[in-house]
């Protein structure tokens, strides 16, 4: 305030006087009251400029807080805003078989996708869609159930794999369409069908429970940009290998989440590819041999282990699964009354019937119990001593005369009632354990069974209850208590043909690295092996191979064979027979009818291939699982494709009408 | 002649003012510029926003106090009008009735109220300036609460609120008590949760959220939760003219109006806002100056209104981008963009002008 202004404003108060008029009622108290009143203005106004300061320092902290104190902080967080990392899904690894022919791929199809948080009326949005592109109930339902699964999804497809067509359609309207888009996505794709399902399996949609799963093993981050993976089969198994190492993008996005530029890669590492053991061309010749019929068929290369076919039939499409299964294809498959679902060559477990005798013989000629040379006299039943049960042979009236040779030729059931009760059934349990039964063989694929090889321990622990004599008689010709999956048949079948060493089945033969095409061999490493007496082998071998000839009971089956093959039928029990009922196949429902199960190696000299085949309800092993046998055999053996055979084949002469 | 025409033009102006507003506008170009996404158009638009604000201000400064002082009442009274217009025909946008369609144009009247009010209470406490007395200021009050209430019912919050700050600081300055003062402070404490009761939903939010901004990051909170990361993201130095990555990618919200002090703190830090609290200082420190050697009332208490308003508006901007004060639509003066808010601004700001310039006119 300059010293002038005072005098100033008390020679301006006259003037203001006269121009106002009014006129002070005392002039004296009028010029201290201005006086006054302009000091108090002033003291007001420099109350005014301290406030001002006052707030601007107050601002200057905050600035200094947030800028200085807090910089750091506020500096990653607007990085944040800026910078989203985005996951880029690796390659799935392709599965090929033993010659390179291709089992599962990945092909590269547009989709049509829907950012639910953009669009205000889903329905309406994907009703217009519907006028360009070509968008089945089925698509709908898929699409609400994709919804309702995953909240956290940006984008959720409609429809896959559209023609360039409809691309172009899309793309013409695409001003209609706010929230929708299309994308290039790399789809699963099983080019073979049904062939082989149950060995490959099939990827899914990566669910709650999935995520909840990876979370827990520590795996989840590198699922960050999946939403597949393997279910089943070998998709499950070396889902580690297969599904490789999530790639990373930094992108800057504007707030409204749309990608600016891209700042930063790391590529994606793809998955490993795997080759299997597996010869799709034998599993082809398997599958087709089956026809419509219900069953299971396992081959194994004896000399190293590796899975040459696995057939589960009924089988299904896998490609159903990759996209996620819609509804109806999914109740179709489960209300199918032929299970075309379960792995019964895995988890199947069915009586192994007589394809357990030639380990019972080897059993009796290595403990000593039997000689080759020990001959029964077979009535047609078995007793034990102080009973008056009588256990039946298949054939009414008996064979006669039987060895161990022809106790195998013609399956002579009377022949191992007695020698199950003469090995005891932990003699029985301990020797054939060795073979695999009851314990699962470890293949490389998920959902095994162990089956079901009885002992006395066994018996107390389940049921609590004593082991009776009577229990090991039925053991003896794989019945009672005995249960056997059809991989654990091939594997045993598999350490008969090798000469007791022991390979671990499995289907992939080598891993290969994706990034150095490296191969880690899974590979014939023999993990037991237990001495048998090759003369014994010899003399159960023989026996087997004389199975496949005139007077066998499979002989029908190999009939012309220009190659030996060691075999032995079954025939497994469904329902039990009372004493005196005969077993009537015409008269029996189909599903209660008897499972017809068959075992073998080929040429039996040099085993190449093992097998066991196990054909449901579908009644004698040498009538309905060994032509299947026979089929593969000559495909393996000579290279010859032939011709499936007619399920309704007559049963034959009395040979191989047995067991 | 030309030295002569420009002497003509430019003898109400005063330099101190001229270059702080000089100042401001220009960081404000260089600012919009950069928050706009580097649209020329939009500098353009604001280019002649400031040129018609500018022949406003240079129209106020050649209007003598005397003038100014008899357009006071009728100025006030046209304003009053309006807003009953507003609360009875106004348009509604943003769900707030602010805006009156008066056929070729929609004008907000509340808008004439920021200069309307304090030189209507300045001209009254002028006239009754020998005989001051409570009486006066309880009128005077009733001559600020009346279009303070009207615009508050619009809602417009933030209006109000600065019509009512430069008609307190008219009562203020002029003497109001303060035993009043204190009074109305204790009374207005206590009558808080009344306030809270009458609010709506949306500025109880605002409040609710400047306490805890975290309350809710994507709605009311986001606003000052991406500023402040935007200010505090810049740093000491800034990171450079054109490289706010807050503002340039969207998040941060009204960056070319309201929020534009965000842009400017991101891409020129601490030293920027120095920078910028020292030109607001400048045109501060020279209203006030003016205010203390204006030759009458009205003159002392119109520069003193227009000054202070003019602080509050900076003040009330850059606290609520920074966090400190609720998010009420305050533009930053000569910053932000847009046209009512420059023209209103330099209108006082030529007010400020005319008053320096006539009394030495006068004297000389």
């Amino acid at each position: 305030m300059s010293p002038l202004a005072l005098p100033r404003l008390l020679a301006r108060f006259g003037f203001r006087r006269g121009r106002a008029g009014f006129r002070p009622r005392v002039r004296g108290v009028e010029i201290r009251d201005l006086v006054r009143a302009l000091r108090q203005f002033q003291v007001r106004l420099v109350i005014c400029a301290g406030l001002v300061l006052f707030a601007f320092l107050l601002l200057l902290m905050r600035f200094f807080y947030l800028q200085v104190v807090r910089h750091q902080d506020y500096l990653a967080q607007a990085e944040d805003n800026r910078i989203s990392v985005l996951p880029v899904a690796p390659n799935r690894g392709l599965i090929l078989d033993r010659n390179g022919t291709v089992l599962a791929h990945n092909y590269s199809a547009f989709t049509l996708e829907i950012t639910p948080k953009e669009t205000p009326d889903l329905e309406a949005l994907v009703d217009a869609l519907a006028e360009v592109i070509d968008i089945q109930p089925k698509d709908r339902a898929r699409f609400r159930k994709l919804l309702d699964e995953r909240h956290d999804l940006d984008s959720v497809p409609i429809r896959t794999r559209l023609s360039d067509e409809e691309v172009a359609r899309f793309s013409a309207n695409r001003y209609r369409f706010p929230g929708a888009a299309i994308d290039a996505r790399l789809f699963r794709h099983y080019p073979n069908g049904e062939l082989a399902s149950h060995v490959i399996g099939h990827i899914g949609r990566l669910g709650e429970r999935d995520k909840a799963r990876l979370e827990k093993e520590g795996v989840a981050q590198n699922y960050s940009s999946a939403d597949y993976l393997g279910k089943a089969g070998l998709e499950a198994f070396y889902e580690r290998d297969l599904h490789g190492v999530t790639g990373y993008e930094h992108v800057e996005t504007d707030a409204a989440g749309r990608a600016v530029r891209t700042l930063r890669r790391q590529l994606p590492v793809s998955g490993n590819n795997l080759q299997l053991a597996l010869d799709l061309k034998i599993q082809e010749v398997a599958e087709r041999a089956f026809g419509t019929r219900r069953g299971a068929l396992v081959a194994i290369e004896p000399a190293t282990g590796g899975v040459l076919a696995l057939v589960s039939r009924p089988g299904f499409d896998p490609n159903l699964f990759v996209e996620g299964i819609d509804l109806s294809s999914w109740d179709a498959l489960n209300n199918d009354t032929a299970k075309p679902l379960n792995n019964r060559a895995l988890s199947g477990v069915y009586p192994p019937g007589s394809t357990f005798k030639p380990f019972m013989a080897l059993a009796g000629l290595e403990l000593g119990k039997r000689s080759p040379r020990y001959t029964i006299a077979d009535p047609g039943y078995f007793v034990l001593p102080g009973s008056a049960h009588r256990f039946r042979d298949w054939k009414q009236g008996g064979h006669g005369m039987v060895d161990l040779h022809r106790s195998i030729v013609i399956s002579c059931d009377t022949y191992y009632y007695g020698l199950a009760m003469d090995l005891g059934i932990d003699n029985l349990h301990r020797f054939i354990g060795q073979f695999g039964f009851g314990k699962t063989t470890g293949i490389d694929i998920a959902g095994e069974s162990g089956g079901l090889l009885p002992s006395q321990a066994w018996k107390q622990k389940r049921f609590g209850q004593k082991w009776f004599l009577g229990d090991t008689i039925s053991v003896g010709i794989g019945q009672g208590y005995n249960l056997a999956t059809p991989v654990q048949l091939a594997f045993a079948t598999a350490i008969l043909a090798n000469s007791g060493v022991v390979y671990r089945p499995h289907l992939v033969r080598s891993v290969e690295s994706s990034q150095s095409g490296e191969r880690r061999w899974i590979e014939a490493q023999p993990f037991g092996t237990f001495p048998i007496r090759p003369e014994n082998l010899v003399r159960v071998r023989d026996a087997m191979v004389d199975v496949n000839k005139p007077g066998g009971t499979a002989a029908q089956a190999f009939a012309g064979a220009s190659y030996a093959v060691a075999g032995k039928t079954g025939t497994a029990q469904v329902i039990g027979m009372k004493q005196n009922e005969k077993y009537d196949e015409s008269r029996v429902a189909e599903q209660y009818r008897d499972h017809a199960l068959y075992i073998a190696y080929a040429p039996a000299d040099n085993p190449k291939i093992a097998l066991a085949i196990l054909v449901e309800n579908g009644g004698h092993g040498g009538s309905a699982a060994a032509p299947i046998a026979r089929a593969v055999f000559d495909y393996v053996v000579l290279g010859k494709e032939s011709k499936p055979p007619k399920p309704g084949d007559p049963a034959t002469p009395e040979e191989a009408a047995g067991d | 002649m030309i030295e002569r025409l420009l002497a003509w033009l430019g003898r109400h102006f005063d330099p101190f003012l001229l270059a702080g507003v000089a100042g401001l506008l220009a960081v404000g170009l260089v600012v919009l510029y950069s928050a706009s996404g580097e649209s020329l158009s939009r500098l353009g638009a604001q280019v002649m926003n400031i040129v018609v604000a500018l022949a406003v201000m240079w129209a106020a400064a050649n209007i003598a106090p005397q003038q100014l002082l008899r357009m006071a009442v009728p100025v006030y009274v046209a304003g009053l009008v309006l807003l009953v217009a507003v609360a009875l025909f106004g348009d509604i946008s943003n769900g707030a009735r602010r805006w009156l369609n008066i056929g070729v144009t929609r004008i907000q009247p509340s808008e004439i109220m920021k200069i309307g009010v304090p030189l209507m209470l300045a001209w009254y406490f002028d006239r009754y300036e020998a005989i001051l007395n409570f009486r006066n200021f309880a009128v005077g009050a009733l001559v600020l609460a009346v279009p303070v209430l009207l615009i508050a019912a619009q809602p417009d919050l933030g209006t109000a609120l600065l019509v009512a700050a430069a008609g307190f600081f008219v009562l203020f300055l002029a003497g109001l008590s303060w035993k009043i003062i204190v009074g109305m402070a204790v009374v207005g404490g206590a009558a808080l949760p009344g306030l809270w009761a009458v609010m709506h939903d949306y500025q109880r939010r605002r409040v609710l959220t400047l306490l805890d901004p975290m309350q809710d990051p994507t709605g009311a909170g986001y606003h000052t939760i991406q500023a402040s990361i935007a200010i505090g993201s810049g740093g000491v130095f800034g990171k450079g003219w054109l490289n706010g990555t807050q503002a340039r990618l969207d998040f941060v919200p009204e960056r070319t109006t309201d929020f534009i002090f965000a842009v400017f703190s991101e891409e020129f830090g601490l030293f920027g806002n120095l920078l910028l609290l020292a030109l607001l200082l400048v045109v501060i420190g020279r209203g006030l100056y003016i205010a203390a050697n204006a030759s009458t009332l009205f003159a002392r208490l119109m520069a003193g209104a227009i000054t202070l308003t003019f602080f509050t508006y900076a003040f009330v901007n850059m606290g609520m981008v920074s966090g400190i004060l609720p998010v009420v639509g305050v533009p930053l003066p000569l910053i932000s963009y847009g046209g009512t808010s420059a023209v209103t601004i330099l209108f006082g700001l030529g007010i400020l002008m005319s008053i320096h310039t006539h009394k030495r006119l006068v004297q000389t």
